[in-house]
């Protein structure tokens, strides 16, 4: 590895330290370093939203940033989120209203459903559909995710 | 959510209710949302190199050189392999099929000899320690090319003055002609002729995970398993073994999580084939998975036709007769091995479905061309016919100043006219459309957004109403494709074991791509056996453990499969009260079981708990009768005979308004009326069919695969190629009739691709509802705004 | 999908970073939001990325004798959440939640994205339509750049080699003056078809042309209409024709007026 720089940061609480070269994007370093396979990878473009994280507690795409941009940072997956409970109202409503069917989506669904449900009391359906608007779903006709989103959200 | 209103035996059938018609969530769902499944890029391999082909970037060429000296010194590169490499490990393939009769197509290579014939075919693989790794190395070799004509547009390519293959010596890959004859009387006395060019543009499927595949090849034992992200783990099985000369039980398919497939992940890929090839020729672990931009380019692209269509109708609204003219535009190969003539074939099978005129004519020509290749991507031929029939319906409604939701009750098959024979050779058990039709309206409210039309119109706001009724093929016997000498199950079966500990494994040789196979499963061999959904375990995608089957496609799950399932549950709870009736010393008749207990039948007492019987049976047998023995392993298996296909009907309806100014269709809401007979969930179920419509969206509103005219396609990512999004998407009702069929206990039918078959048709009339003040109209799908302001004379 | 090999710098002083992007196969990188696609997609092999994510000097919004000066490396998300964008530059403010989505909005720049100068993209025509000042760096030279003169052609701004942009300032709004941002996308979120940032009597086209497109407004809706089409010859893209693009643009320019007549 020609290039290659020392990182440090922190990801789902636990410090880490790794070697990488500067074009390794995130989602890679995740998946590919530390085996956090949670998280996906559907376009590598910054389009699909599958890659969809958490870095200093704001959502990105993993596939447009690079890990050693990620250097210093706090990053958080649907794996971390999941054991730390943060998720698990949202998860409960996609799973009562069937807002997931193959999953592939769903990690990158959820942290852009927690971005908003996290901020804000009350939303409109439209609201909740341009907030996710980024996250392509093949499967579902995005109306469960709406419908589970509005749960987790009004209750 | 609800449950549907299943009545306790549907006439003719028998089915212990339980949990079926129940909205359960998925057991196995928990785990997709934790990020904690297993698609095939997640899975870990000690050795695990990675391959990356290096694809034509022409359409049409002579590979006149290629070197690796440079790119095989690209650091982690462990081998760089031509074609004529591959051939040494893996045999070429003909996708032709018997019963399509003359369908021809040339012998298909994994990775291409001599000549490429699509952009982005694969001409050379590179293997290496990282796909980073490999990517580098490919962009070092060295590669020189003859161009060669280019044919791109289907009726050049009809007309053949460029004939792609010449040894086949023309274009045509396929053609048919159906004809009951008496067409031309038929149009002759019609007081109407209506006639119609319809467009479809071609599309792809774009699953999210990209297509997959690991192969791990053991010398030792001359083995080889694949982890696929595939529909059909058996039917690649049997093209593993015999692609690469495997021994078929030496070769074992498993498909743990599956990111999305909808019929683009049941076909064979010349680059899947040569990754396994080359983990033969490495000895060690080699892992495929197509990035966004080459599954663009290579996944299988559908849909791409041109059809003329007339109808003669009568006064009254009969109609008499549809003619039918469709040319389709393929690859440069038929698809292996179902061959790329299923589509077209199907349109020609399914046009004018749901009416009950008797003549017929449909003509259908698929001819190759240098664009990606094509085959059966969900709802195959339906969406096409259901629009095409549904889109000229709507104009000889309109031309006899009739109401198109009249026009259609004046002529779909009534209710209880079956079985039916339909004139294009398929045979109907038993549909609903007339109490379909009738809930559609009172869904929708029909009379009042009529009104709500008419006024708003006045405002300048032009709204419109779709309807498009429909059939669909689901549960197909060997008639689809095993009659032609394809090896391709059309049987499935489940084996149900009773755990010790009362607990109930199910495996079962249909698959789970996320539509909720397992969970359905579940809920059926809970039911069967008489224990709670949370004591059952399902294993499906597995060719070492699961029984021999089909898979998933053409909406064959539940009604296959999940008959397999319900007739092994019976039968182990017939078994498991046998090994009660000897532990109780009891008559076998006086006992059944609940709620994992066995029980008095009639007093509903509590007698002996399964973890009680399962304890004895496995580790006290000694404690039985001499003669007993207990077989808590039940295996069944079902194949649909009496009808080569069950079609299932339904009719959607798409409310639409379009801003005349720009062109731009908003989508106010969709409703999906379905009778796909017994409904083990409804939930799962309604999502289905929404995933379907909004498919079925996109391809009426925005996605289409477009090339230049020399075959390179212009808009291969996701930025460029539009797929639906949730911002532009209508809220979707869902609403059932359910006719079981009886050809099984379950009565089941499929319903995965109706939303995509209907939707396309429904969004179209819509439109085309909303622009009849304007005596404008659209025909060509996509409707992008482009073509609706074209339509209404706003721009050139 | 995988970028070819390069280095990373991730200077700490202006004058280290500016000193890095001097050097040949140097590009910057910002918010990574466009150029990492093109890396990703092989588009571009540069030598060095330089990350200006860590100079203080091209971050913060700031308020002052009637300008409001935005560092380029301010983030979309943060041009949203910042009440001085929406008092002072409400154009902006309505422009930023047309860009891409959430995600995208909480990397991308301001700088990045005028630096780029996609026609396509939101900003270049609102910076023109407001006559903002680009302000650019070098190690050797400082200069500003008037917004209408910054775009030269399609993907090309007026940045010298070595040149940074370091700030966008833009004059504040007066209670006298009216805009309105309007664009049109198959899909939210999308690059604009057409879209229209018309300020007072300053209308700006974006996605018409090869770059951020004025056309005089003129005093009445008719002579607004004639000077379009004598003014914009757009090109086709994908999806639509030159004629069909000509014709959105129409529709744009009618809105916008009407939407600025009333609010008079």
């Amino acid at each position: 590895m020609e290039h290659a720089l020392d990182i440090t940061l922190t990801v789902n609480g636990t410090v880490v330290l790794q070697r990488v070269e500067p074009r390794e994007h995130l989602i890679d370093f995740l998946r590919e370093r530390l085996g956090l396979t949670g998280s996906h990878v559907g376009c590598e473009h910054g389009v699909c939203g599958a890659c969809t994280v958490r870095v200093d507690g704001k959502i990105v795409r993993g596939c447009l940033m690079l890990a050693v941009q990620a250097n210093g940072c706090r990053v958080e997956t649907v794996e971390g989120l999941s054991d730390s409970k943060e998720l698990a109202r949202l998860q409960k409503a996609f799973h009562d209203r069937n807002a997931l069917q193959c999953g592939f989506c769903t990690p990158g669904m959820l942290l852009a459903a927690q971005d908003l449900v996290s901020r804000r009391k009350q939303c409109s359906r439209e609201e909740i559909r341009e907030h996710i608007s980024g996250n392509y779903c093949r499967c579902t006709g995005y109306q469960a995710i709406v419908d589970a989103i509005e749960e987790a959200m009004h209750g | 959510m609800g449950k549907a209103e299943l009545p306790l035996h549907a006439p003719g059938t028998k089915t212990d209710r339980g949990y079926i018609g129940q909205s359960v969530p998925r057991p196995n769902a928990q785990r997709l949302l934790q990020g904690r499944g297993a698609f095939v890029d997640d899975l870990r391999f000690p050795r695990l190199a990675h391959v990356v082909f290096f694809r034509s970037p022409y359409a049409h060429a002579r590979i006149r050189k290629l070197s690796f000296s440079r790119a095989v010194k690209s650091p982690g590169v462990i081998g760089i392999f031509s074609g004529k490499d591959i051939l040494q490990h893996c045999s070429p393939w003909v996708a032709v099929l018997g019963h399509l009769k003359g369908i021809k197509s040339p012998p298909q290579h994994a990775v291409a000899i001599d000549r490429a014939c699509w952009q982005g075919e694969a001409v050379a693989a590179v293997v290496a320690e990282t796909r980073a790794q490999a990517e580098d190395a490919a962009a070092l070799i060295e590669a020189e090319w003859e161009e060669l004509p280019a044919v791109t547009d289907m009726e050049a390519s009809l007309q053949g003055a460029q004939v792609i293959h010449q040894e086949l010596g023309d274009n045509i890959c396929f053609a048919r002609t159906h004809d009951t004859g008496g067409v031309d009387e038929a149009f002759a006395q019609a007081d109407a002729v209506v006639e119609e060019t319809y467009g479809f543009g071609r599309h792809t499927g774009v699953c999210l995970e990209g297509r997959s595949l690991l192969a791990d090849y053991n010398a030792a034992e001359h083995s080889l398993t694949v982890y696929h992200s595939t529909q059909a783990p058996h039917m690649m099985q049997d093209v593993f073994s015999r692609h690469l000369g495997i021994p078929e039980a030496s070769v074992r398919v498993i498909s743990k999580d599956v990111g999305g497939s909808f019929g683009i992940k049941v076909h064979v890929y010349p680059d899947e084939m040569a990754t396994a090839a080359l983990s033969v020729m490495l000895r060690r672990p080699v892992k495929f998975v197509a990035d966004r931009l080459e599954s663009f380019l290579t996944d299988i692209h559908a849909r791409e036709h041109r059809v003329r269509v007339r109808i003669a109708v009568k006064q009254s609204g009969e109609i008499l007769a549809f003619d039918l003219d469709d040319l389709t535009g393929i690859g440069p190969y038929s698809v292996y091995p179902r061959t790329s003539g299923i589509e077209g074939n199907q349109v020609v099978n399914l046009t004018g479905g749901p009416y009950k005129h008797q003549k017929y004519r449909g003509r259908l020509n698929v001819v190759f061309t240098n664009k990606n290749l094509t085959c059966q991507y969900r709802a195959v031929g339906h969406p096409i016919a259901v629009a095409l029939t549904e889109g000229i319906v709507d104009k000889a409604a309109a031309a006899l100043k009739m109401d198109p939701a009249e026009f259609r009750r004046k002529n779909l098959i009534p209710d209880d006219a079956y079985p039916y024979a339909f004139p294009s050779g398929i045979k109907f058990e038993r549909l609903s459309h007339h109490k379909c039709l009738d809930l559609l309206l009172e869904k929708m409210n029909y009379g009042k957004m009529r009104e709500e039309q008419s006024r708003l119109r006045k405002k300048n706001i032009h709204r419109g109403i779709g309807l498009a009724a429909m059939i669909e093929v689901t549960n197909p016997s060997p008639a689809f494709y095993g009659v032609g000498g394809a090896r391709i199950s059309a049987q499935d079966g489940a084996t149900l074991r009773l755990e010790p500990t009362g607990m109930v494994t199910v495996l079962c040789s249909v698959t789970e791509q996320g539509q909720g196979t397992e969970a359905i499963f579940a809920q059926i061999a809970a039911s069967a056996v008489g224990v709670s959904l949370e004591k059952v375990r399902v294993i499906t995608g597995d060719t070492g453990v699961t029984p021999y089957g089909g898979g998933t496609w053409a909406s064959r799950g539940a009604g296959i499969g999940g008959e397999a399932v319900l007739q092994a549950g019976r039968s182990l709870r017939a078994n498991i009260l046998e090994v009660a009736s000897r532990i109780l010393n009891a008559d076998r008749e006086a006992l059944d079981i609940e709620s994992g207990q066995v029980i008095g039948k009639l007093t509903r007492e509590k007698k002996l708990a399964l973890e009680e019987l399962g304890r004895i049976a496995y580790f006290r047998p000694d404690t039985l009768p001499m003669n007993f023995q207990s077989e808590l392993t039940v295996t069944r298996h079902y194949t649909p005979r009496e009808y080569g296909f069950t079609f299932t009907n339904g009719i959607q309806a798409s409310y639409v308004e379009v801003d005349t100014d720009t062109g731009f269709v908003k989508l106010l809401k969709h409703w999906c009326v379905e009778d796909s007979g017994t409904v083990i969930n409804p939930m799962l179920v309604d999502e289905q069919l929404r995933g379907g419509v909004v498919q079925g969206i996109g391809a009426a509103l925005f996605e289409e695969c477009l090339y230049s005219p020399d075959g390179q396609m212009l808009n291969g990512n996701m930025a460029d190629y539009l797929v639906p999004m949730a911002c532009e998407m209508p809220d979707i009702v869902c609403a059932h009739i359910e006719t079981p069929t009886k050809q099984s206990q379950l009565g089941a039918k499929g319903v995965g691709e109706a939303g995509t078959a209907g939707a396309p048709g429904a969004v179209m009339n819509a439109i085309n509802d909303a622009l009849s003040p304007f005596q404008a109209s659209v025909t060509a799908m996509p409707f992008t705004p482009e073509r609706i302001l074209k339509a209404l004379g706003k721009c050139p | 999908m995988k970028a070819p090999d390069f280095a990373y710098a991730r200077p700490a002083s202006l004058d280290e970073a500016l000193e890095l992007i001097a050097r040949p196969g140097a590009k910057v990188l910002a918010g990574g939001q466009s150029l990492i696609p093109s890396l990703n997609m092989r588009l571009s092999s540069p030598e060095l990325l330089v990350d200006i994510g860590a100079l203080r000097e091209l971050q913060g919004i700031s308020f002052r004798n009637g300008f409001l000066t935005i560092g380029a490396f301010t983030t979309h998300a943060e041009l949203e959440q910042s009440k001085e964008v929406q008092k002072h530059v409400p154009l902006l403010a309505q422009a930023v939640p047309h860009v891409a989505h959430p995600a995208i909005r909480n990397r991308g720049t301001i700088g990045g994205s005028l630096a780029l100068a996609d026609p396509a993209a939101e900003y270049p025509a609102v910076v023109v339509a407001l006559q903002a000042v680009l302000k650019l760096k070098s190690r050797s030279s400082e200069r500003s750049v008037e917004a209408a003169r910054f775009f030269k052609g399609l993907f090309e701004a007026d940045l010298r080699p070595g040149e940074l942009l370091t700030a966008v300032e833009f004059p504040a709004a007066k209670p006298s003056d009216k805009s309105v941002f309007l664009e049109l996308t198959r899909r939210h979120g999308d690059y604009a078809i057409v879209g229209l940032a018309a300020h007072n009597d300053r209308f700006v086209f974006l996605g018409v042309a090869d770059r951020p497109t004025p056309v005089e407004a003129g005093s009445s809706l008719e002579t607004a209409k004639s000077n379009l089409s004598r003014n914009l010859k757009p090109s086709a893209d994908l999806y639509h024709s030159a004629a069909a693009k000509l014709h959105l643009a129409g529709v744009l320019l009618e809105r916008a007026w009407n939407t600025l007549s009333t609010s008079r």
